[in-house]
């Protein structure tokens, strides 16, 4: 076994531990903290693709922004030891079923398939060719969908500024 | 890179996606049901590069649907995180069981 199919091995041993861990711990500080080991591997995965831009944006946005806000609004609404009640049984027998049905179906799929691998020299993947590619127009050019991902991050932020302020003192809360 | 082969890669993303299905499914909590929708939206983030890696790797088109997938990841978090306060503020409580009024 090479160096290469040992990283490989780890980082995917360790993503799948820890999704499981995420989605069975019973405390929820836990489970954050299992899913910023999930993202960590996964950008080590793109790592080890050789895609070293989408790896340092997978850690800066995800484990460093996405984990940071889930952790900031479980402090917001959870006592930091809250524990679960043990789910109900039929969620988790309904849910493991639809998990392994899905999973052996997809995967038979997959292993069914034969991928070709097509011989043709590799793209430059250097941040300057990213960038060269996100603003423009002509041939493998992405600038029509980065603009429209600008304008979708301009309104999640107003989105989530107008849902989240304080409501106007006439109107009634809602009793539980 | 060539000893591993492409289907690693998607049965690797195909178990974690499930695993995120599970888990929305099985969970009550809106804070892990969002952590169960960022481990599905990895996962085909996954399949994306590797596709993009072993199958065309004279164009960018995975990484650069990985990279927009990462962006609208990271907004659909804050709206979601922001309703989730707002459910907090309103009800006490984010289990999904005991939210059951819409109405303003």
């Amino acid at each position: 076994m090479s160096l290469y199919e040992i990283m490989f091995a780890i980082f995917a041993a360790v993503i799948l531990v820890f999704s499981i861990l995420t989605i069975t711990t019973r405390r929820i500080l836990r489970a954050a903290v299992y899913l910023l080991f999930v993202l960590l591997s996964t950008a080590g995965v793109y790592f080890w693709l050789q895609y070293e831009f989408l790896a340092g944006v997978q850690v800066a946005l995800y484990a460093g922004g996405i984990v940071v806000i889930i952790i900031f609004s479980i402090l917001l609404t959870h006592h930091i030891d809250h524990k679960f009640d043990r789910a109900a049984w039929w969620n988790i027998i309904s849910g493991s079923a639809l998990a392994i049905v899905g999973s052996v179906t997809a995967i038979s799929t997959i292993l069914s398939y034969d991928f070709k691998p097509i011989a043709k020299v590799a793209i430059d993947s250097s941040v300057k060719s990213i960038g060269n590619q996100l603003v423009s127009t002509g041939h493998n050019g992405y600038v029509l969908p980065f603009e429209v991902i600008s304008i979708l991050l301009l309104a999640a932020l107003i989105g989530a500024i107008v849902v989240a302020k304080k409501e106007d003192t006439n109107s009634e809360p809602i009793s539980k | 890179m060539e000893h591993i082969p492409l289907q690693y890669f998607l049965i690797l993303s195909t178990l974690m996606f499930f695993i995120g299905v599970a888990g929305f499914i099985i969970r009550r909590n809106l804070i892990t049901i969002l952590m169960s929708v960022e481990l599905m939206l990895n996962s085909v983030n996954i399949n994306f590069v590797a596709i993009n890696r072993y199958l065309y790797p004279d164009q960018m088109q995975g990484h650069f649907f990985s990279l927009f997938i990462v962006a609208i990841a990271a907004a659909e978090a804050s709206v979601a995180i922001a309703l989730i306060i707002n459910i907090y503020r309103r009800f006490d409580t984010i289990e999904v069981t005991e939210v059951k009024e819409m109405k303003y």
